[in-house]
């Protein structure tokens, strides 16, 4: 684990709950929707870094979450949460059914100074990301492209079906800029259908056969997605010879 | 501010006074950590007690284990809004870590650190007096890595990042100095009662 990054200066300020306005709703994939949302006091955030979501019953009662921010700071003032929808969740079924475009959602951010890169960081950056473990690696990405940079940089990404792809479209178009950006689609239940993904889950070989597509030694590692995926993905990269030191994660739940 | 068309699950009801605000109750048991799971060998594994930089005790696996054992059942909350209610652990408390030691607690802040590099800092008061050990089995069961085996700090009282998992020494100091997720944001005490999640909640 990295300790010797730049520390706070001085205490971070308070973290102040928001209204945020959602500007628009966009379906992502069957299962997961982009909210757009307008803050009433843009703050800068780093790629990687998540917000609070908090909802309030007329009774008082509230729910909160814990969303990554999949927006890149380039673009602060909007920021875009993708949420998934969970059948058993209470958060997720509000965005996924009732929330509209115009409804003004408590927000308060930016959380989390680890899981972070910013374009200063250079690369070579490498991104590993499980289902919805994508979102903050999206941020990263589009930070990149924002700036036209052009470090060495890779993403693998894993999901179960084509259309369960979060991004998928958007990621296909950064790859056709041919600005060393690797994009690798792991398909878990459904066959590949790009010569150089694949079709099986996360494992060791596979991810030496990637480390190999990139110019240079890893610098900045981040893996993201369920404890499983995390565990054996971490795993498999440090099989692989990378340094543990280098490698940040963030695990969603079980 | 009441959210538009949100009435939120049934109120729980039976664990009333045991969910800290802003907490929902989970059956599993997530698993978060900043960086890969250290793999730790009970073999190469030692504790160590210090003063300063000065270390001032310090046993092998063997050693640590044939200290007085105690169970304790507690429920934990994590910062991540998840509680887990009952859980059972087993390890050596403080008071008993200090004891063998033959000191009294030294200083009024501890920081505790980890194999892989992470810290966490917990007045001495909150680990002291029964309330926090270090733990090498949960449910009677080998700590797992995951969890933080072979052996993590567990204060349950506090927002289980405190709790460190694969902790390897207690270093007390003269200063309140603020670990690792505690440079990053979080809560300098990390009270869920108080809802200490963030630098000035």
């Amino acid at each position: 684990m990295a300790t010797e990054e730049p520390l706070f200066a001085m205490p971070p300020p308070r973290l102040l709950w928001q209204p945020a306005t959602i500007g628009a709703i966009a379906l992502q994939t069957p299962r997961v929707k982009s909210f757009f949302f307008d803050l009433a006091q843009p703050f800068a955030f780093q790629a990687g870094q998540h917000v609070e979501v908090r909802l309030t019953a007329p009774d008082g009662y509230q729910a909160q979450r814990s969303y990554s921010i999949a927006s890149a700071p380039a673009t602060a003032g909007v920021i875009e949460l993708a949420v998934e929808r969970l059948d058993e969740g209470e958060v997720s079924p509000f965005f996924h059914d009732i929330a509209v475009v115009g409804d003004s959602i408590e927000l308060r951010g930016p959380i989390g100074g680890h899981f972070v890169w910013s374009l200063a960081d250079g690369g070579p950056l490498l991104l590993f990301g499980g289902g919805s473990g994508v979102v903050p690696l999206m941020s990263m990405l589009r930070e990149r492209a924002a700036h036209r940079a052009t470090l060495p940089t890779l993403l693998l990404y894993s999901a179960r079906t084509w259309d369960e792809l979060i991004f998928r479209d958007e990621l296909l178009a950064l790859q056709r800029h041919q600005d060393g950006f690797e994009l690798v689609f792991v398909l878990t239940r459904e066959p590949a259908r790009r010569e150089r993904d694949y079709a099986r889950r996360v494992d060791a070989a596979m991810l030496g056969e990637t480390l190999a597509r990139i110019d240079g030694a890893a610098r900045h590692v981040f893996v993201c997605g369920s404890n499983p995926f995390v565990e054996t993905a971490t795993g498999a990269l440090l099989q692989a010879g990378l340094d543990a030191t280098f490698i940040r994660t963030e695990r969603y739940g079980q | 501010m009441v959210t538009r068309g949100f009435s939120g699950r049934p109120r729980p009801q039976g664990s009333a006074g045991r969910v800290p605000p802003g907490q929902s109750l989970t059956d599993d048991f997530p698993v978060l950590s900043a960086g890969p799971t250290p793999r730790v060998a009970t073999t190469d594994w030692a504790f160590t007690l210090k003063v300063g930089p000065k270390p001032i005790a310090r046993w092998s696996w063997a050693e640590f284990n044939a200290l007085p054992q105690t169970t304790l059942t507690r429920d934990i909350h994590c910062v991540t809004r998840w509680s887990k209610l009952d859980t059972r652990w087993r390890g050596v408390t403080i008071d008993d870590l200090l004891a063998a030691a033959g000191v009294a607690a030294p200083t009024g802040y501890t920081l505790a650190h980890s194999f892989d590099g992470y810290s966490t800092n917990v007045p001495t008061a909150d680990l002291v007096g029964g309330k926090a050990m270090i733990a090498l089995a949960y449910d009677e069961a080998p700590l797992a890595a995951e969890h933080g085996g072979p052996a993590r700090l567990l204060v349950p009282h506090l927002y289980f990042w405190k709790s460190a998992k694969w902790v390897n020494a207690l270093q007390f100091t003269a200063r309140d100095e603020a670990g690792f997720w505690e440079l990053r944001g979080y809560h300098i005490h990390g009270d869920p009662w108080r809802e200490q999640r963030f630098s000035g909640d």
